[in-house]
C-alpha cells in the first residue's frame, strides 16, 4: 500500500514542484496578497470629503462645521454655496456627502426648538455612506449632550463599552488572522482542482489508470501537494501576522496547525471532488468558481454569518472556511483550548473524509 | 489580414467554446449562483441581535429599561441574573452583546449628581459587529432615556434628517449585485480568456497554429471574440435576474448599460491575453489570474471594502484593477441613470487600460518556437 502511494506521492509533487515559476508562486503569492489586501479589506471609513452648504450665519453650524472638520475620519471640508454644485459634485463620486444647515439653524439651536441639518448621501455607496453617517451622528449626538447639560446641569448618562479580546476594535486583528484561512484556501484548492483535470486533459490519466495503483491513491498522491502548499501559505501569513501586523497570539500554536492541517486536507478533497468530475482545465477553473464564491462570502470574512438568511447559515455551518477562520481567531485571541475547537474541527474532518472518498468514488466510476 | 481566414478561424474558436457546456454554464448557471450569495450573504445591514441581558437589580427603572430591550424589534433578548451566566456563551459567538443593568442603577436615576450607567460587553474578535452592537444598545438605552418625563434628554436638539440619493431604501443589496456582475464577468474576461493560450502550448498545439498563415492579430482576434459574445450574453442575462429577481432597478438606458459592459470586457480580454501570453502553462495562468484579476475584483474594486479608506498605495493600485471603473460605472447605471459626468471617465480609463494590455500582448506573442 505504501509504496505504490509514496510513488504517486513523489510524481505529483514533481509536476507541481518542476516549474520554477510555480515554486516562485507558491512564496511569493501569499506574501503579495497578505499585504495588498491587509490594508485594503477594511469597514472602517477614512478620508472622507464632506461638502457643505451653509446658509446660517449663526455661531452654531459653524461649531459643528468645525468639529466635523477636526474628526479622524473626515479628509477635508469643501464650502459650497448651492445644491446645484453640491449634486454635480455627488454625481461624478468626488463626494461621498453634503451637510445643509439651514438659515434658521442657529436660532433654533438657541431657541430649543429642534435644529435640522440636512445629510445628503450618495446612496451608490450606501454602505460606506452609513458608517459615515453613523460617525457624524456621534458627533452631532455629544454636541447636543453638551448643550443640554450645560443648560440643566444634570449629568449625563453613561454607557460603558468593553470590547473584549481586542479592546480598541482594531480591525487588522481581525483581517490578519482571518486572512491565513483564505490565503492557505487559495492554492489548495487550485492545486487540487486543476490536477485531476490535467491529467484527462492531456491524456495522461489513462496511464496512471493502468498502473497498479488504486483510485483511491491516486487522490491522495493529487492531494498532498495541495496540502504543502497550503501550509506554506499558512506558515508564511501566520509568521507575518504575529511579527509584522503584531497581532497578540494568546492560545496554543500546535492546536491552530493541526486545524490548518485538517482544513486544508478538506479544501483539497472539495478541489479533487469537483476536478474528478471535470475534463479539461478550463472546466476546473470553472468549478472552482462556482464552489470558491459561496465559501468565500458564507465564511463570515466579509460579513458576519448572524446576519445572514437561515438557509445560507446552515451552508455556512458545513463550510471549512468558515471552522478554520473561528479556530484561527480563536487561538489569536482568545486563547481557545481543544475542546472549545471541537465544535468547529469535526465538521472539517467530515468535510475532507466525505470529499476525498467522493472524489476516489466519481473516479473509479468515470475510469469504468 | 486576411477576412475568410479571420472568419473560419473564429468559427472554429466560437465551435470550440460552445462545443464545452462549461461555457455555457459560466455564462448562465454562474450568474444566479453568484448574484443570489452576494446578495444575500454579503449583508452589513444588522437584523436578529442576540443580545444577553444580565439585571443584576430589581428595581422599577431597572425592569423598566429591561422591558424597553425585550421590546426593541431588532434584539432577541437573553435574560439572566448574572454576568457569568452569559460570557461564555458570547465567547462562543451565540450571543453577539451583553448589556448590564447593574444593582444601583435605580438608585443612580434618582440622584441627579450621578450618571445612570449601564454597561456593555461585546466580543471585539469581530470589530465591525462589536461597534454596531454597542451602537444599538446605546441607541436603545437613550430612546428609553428620552421616552422618561423630566430627564431633561427628553427633547432632540439637533436632528440630522439624512437623504440618500439614488438608494433611499438603503439596500446593500442595491449596491452588491452590481459587484458580483463584475465577479461574473470578470471570470469571463480574464480567467477563461487566460487559459486559452497557455492551452495551445501546454497541448502542443501552438506548433501548429503557428505553421499556418495566420497573424498574431488574427490568432489574438479569433481566440476572444468569442468571450466577448459570451461576456455579452452573461451581462444581459445578470441584468434580468438583477432587475426581476433582485429588485434592482435600471435607471440609465439598456445600450449604455451595454457600452459600459463592452468597454470593461476589452480591458479584461486584454489582461486574460496577456497572462495568457505569458504563461508557460494552464495552471501558472490560472494562479495569476487569480490573483490579478478575480481577488482583486472582489476585494480591490470598492464594491464591498471602500477605496477611499483605503492607504494611498493600495488606491493607486486600483487604478489599474478594470473593475472598479466597471463596478462604479455599472452602481451608476442601475441606481443613477445615464451620467455622462461619471460614465466617461471610467469607460475612458477601461479604454486605456484596455489598450495598454492588447498593445503589451501583441509584442510578447511569441512567434519562434524556441
Amino acid at each position: 500500500m505504501l509504496g505504490p502511494l509514496a510513488h504517486t506521492v513523489w510524481k505529483e509533487l514533481l509536476v507541481v514542484m518542476r516549474d520554477p515559476a510555480s515554486r516562485v508562486m507558491m512564496v511569493a503569492m501569499p506574501l503579495l496578497q497578505l499585504l495588498v489586501f491587509a490594508f485594503a479589506a477594511s469597514m472602517e471609513v477614512r478620508n472622507v470629503q464632506v461638502l457643505v452648504v451653509n446658509d446660517d450665519t449663526g455661531y452654531w453650524s459653524r461649531e459643528f462645521i468645525a468639529r466635523v472638520e477636526a474628526a479622524n475620519f473626515i479628509d477635508e471640508v469643501v464650502e459650497l454655496h448651492s445644491l446645484d454644485e453640491v449634486k454635480h459634485r455627488i454625481d461624478r463620486r468626488d463626494a461621498l456627502l453634503a451637510m445643509h444647515f439651514q438659515a434658521d439653524f442657529s436660532r433654533d439651536v438657541v431657541s430649543t426648538k429642534p435644529a435640522r441639518v440636512q445629510l445628503i448621501l450618495d446612496g451608490r455607496r450606501a454602505n460606506t455612506a452609513q458608517v459615515a453617517e453613523a460617525y457624524l451622528q456621534n458627533i452631532a449626538g455629544e454636541l447636543q449632550l453638551e448643550l443640554v447639560t450645560t443648560e440643566t446641569s444634570a449629568t449625563p448618562p453613561e454607557v460603558k463599552v468593553r470590547n473584549w479580546f481586542n479592546p480598541n476594535l482594531e480591525y487588522r486583528w481581525f483581517i490578519v488572522p482571518a486572512l491565513i484561512t483564505i490565503l492557505a484556501f487559495l492554492p489548495a484548492l487550485s492545486i487540487s482542482i486543476l490536477s485531476v483535470a490535467r491529467d484527462r486533459e492531456l491524456g495522461t490519466l489513462d496511464q496512471l489508470v493502468v498502473s497498479p495503483v488504486t483510485p483511491l491513491q491516486i487522490i491522495l498522491g493529487k492531494a498532498l501537494p495541495a496540502v504543502i502548499a497550503g501550509m506554506i501559505a499558512t506558515l508564511l501569513v501566520l509568521a507575518l501576522a504575529v511579527y509584522a501586523f503584531r497581532v497578540p497570539f494568546t492560545g496554543s500554536i500546535s492546536l491552530l496547525l493541526l486545524s490548518q492541517l485538517i482544513y486544508v486536507f478538506s479544501a483539497a478533497g472539495l478541489g479533487l471532488a469537483v476536478s474528478a468530475s471535470c475534463d479539461t482545465q478550463q472546466q476546473a477553473l470553472i468549478g472552482m468558481f462556482v464552489l470558491s464564491v459561496p465559501l468565500f462570502v458564507t465564511s463570515g470574512f466579509v460579513s458576519p454569518v448572524a446576519n445572514m438568511p437561515q438557509v445560507l447559515q446552515w451552508v455556512s455551518e458545513m463550510n471549512p472556511l468558515m471552522h478554520s477562520m473561528v479556530i484561527i481567531q480563536g487561538c489569536f485571541l482568545k486563547a481557545i483550548s481543544f475542546s472549545e475547537a471541537w465544535r468547529n474541527l469535526w465538521p472539517m474532518i467530515a468535510t475532507g473524509m466525505v470529499t476525498m472518498s467522493a472524489a476516489s468514488l466519481v473516479l473509479r466510476w468515470r475510469i469504468h | 489580414m486576411n477576412r475568410r481566414r479571420l472568419r473560419a478561424m473564429i468559427i472554429k474558436e466560437a465551435w470550440q467554446v460552445v462545443r464545452d457546456p462549461s461555457a455555457l454554464l459560466v455564462a448562465f448557471v454562474l450568474p444566479p449562483i453568484l448574484l443570489f450569495f452576494f446578495s444575500y450573504g454579503v449583508n452589513l445591514d444588522v437584523k436578529n441581535v442576540a443580545l444577553g441581558l444580565v439585571l443584576e437589580g430589581d428595581g422599577p427603572h431597572a425592569r423598566d429599561l429591561a422591558a424597553a430591550f425585550a421590546a426593541t424589534p431588532y434584539l432577541n433578548v437573553h435574560p439572566a441574573r448574572h454576568r457569568a451566566a452569559l460570557e461564555h456563551r458570547l465567547i462562543n459567538r451565540e450571543i453577539q452583546v451583553i448589556a448590564v443593568i447593574p444593582e444601583d442603577f435605580d438608585a443612580q436615576m434618582n440622584d441627579s449628581h450621578r450618571a445612570a450607567q449601564i454597561q456593555v460587553l461585546t466580543d471585539g474578535s469581530e470589530p465591525n459587529s462589536a461597534n454596531f452592537m454597542a451602537g444599538y444598545v446605546q441607541g436603545t438605552f437613550n430612546n428609553w432615556l428620552q421616552g422618561l418625563p423630566a430627564s431633561g434628554m427628553s427633547e432632540e436638539r439637533l436632528l440630522l434628517e439624512s437623504r440618500y440619493w439614488f438608494n433611499p431604501e438603503l439596500e446593500s443589496r442595491r449596491v452588491i449585485v452590481p459587484g458580483a456582475i463584475a465577479i461574473v464577468m470578470t471570470i469571463i474576461g480574464t480567467l477563461l480568456t487566460a487559459m486559452v493560450i497557455a492551452r495551445e502550448w501546454e497541448r502542443g498545439t501552438m506548433e501548429a497554429l503557428m505553421s499556418t498563415p495566420a497573424s498574431n492579430g488574427e490568432i489574438i482576434l479569433s481566440k476572444l471574440l468569442p468571450y466577448f459574445v459570451l461576456g455579452i450574453l452573461a451581462v444581459s442575462f445578470c441584468t434580468v435576474l438583477a432587475t426581476t429577481l433582485f429588485g434592482l432597478p435600471l435607471r440609465g438606458g439598456v445600450g449604455v448599460l451595454l457600452l459600459v459592459s463592452a468597454a470593461f470586457l476589452v480591458a479584461a480580454l486584454g489582461q486574460g491575453m496577456l497572462i495568457s501570453t505569458l504563461s508557460p502553462n494552464q495552471f501558472v495562468a490560472a494562479q495569476i489570474a487569480l490573483t490579478t484579476g478575480f481577488l482583486p475584483t472582489l476585494l480591490l474594486s470598492g464594491f464591498v471594502f471602500d477605496i477611499g479608506s483605503m492607504p494611498d498605495v493600495v488606491q493607486w493600485i486600483t487604478t489599474i484593477v478594470p473593475g472598479r471603473y466597471f463596478v462604479s460605472s455599472l452602481q451608476t447605471v442601475f441606481l443613477a441613470g445615464d451620467l455622462w459626468d461619471a460614465l466617461l471617465p471610467d469607460i475612458l480609463a477601461l479604454l486605456v487600460l484596455g489598450l495598454f494590455l492588447f498593445t503589451l500582448t501583441f509584442f510578447t506573442t511569441k512567434r519562434t518556437l524556441d
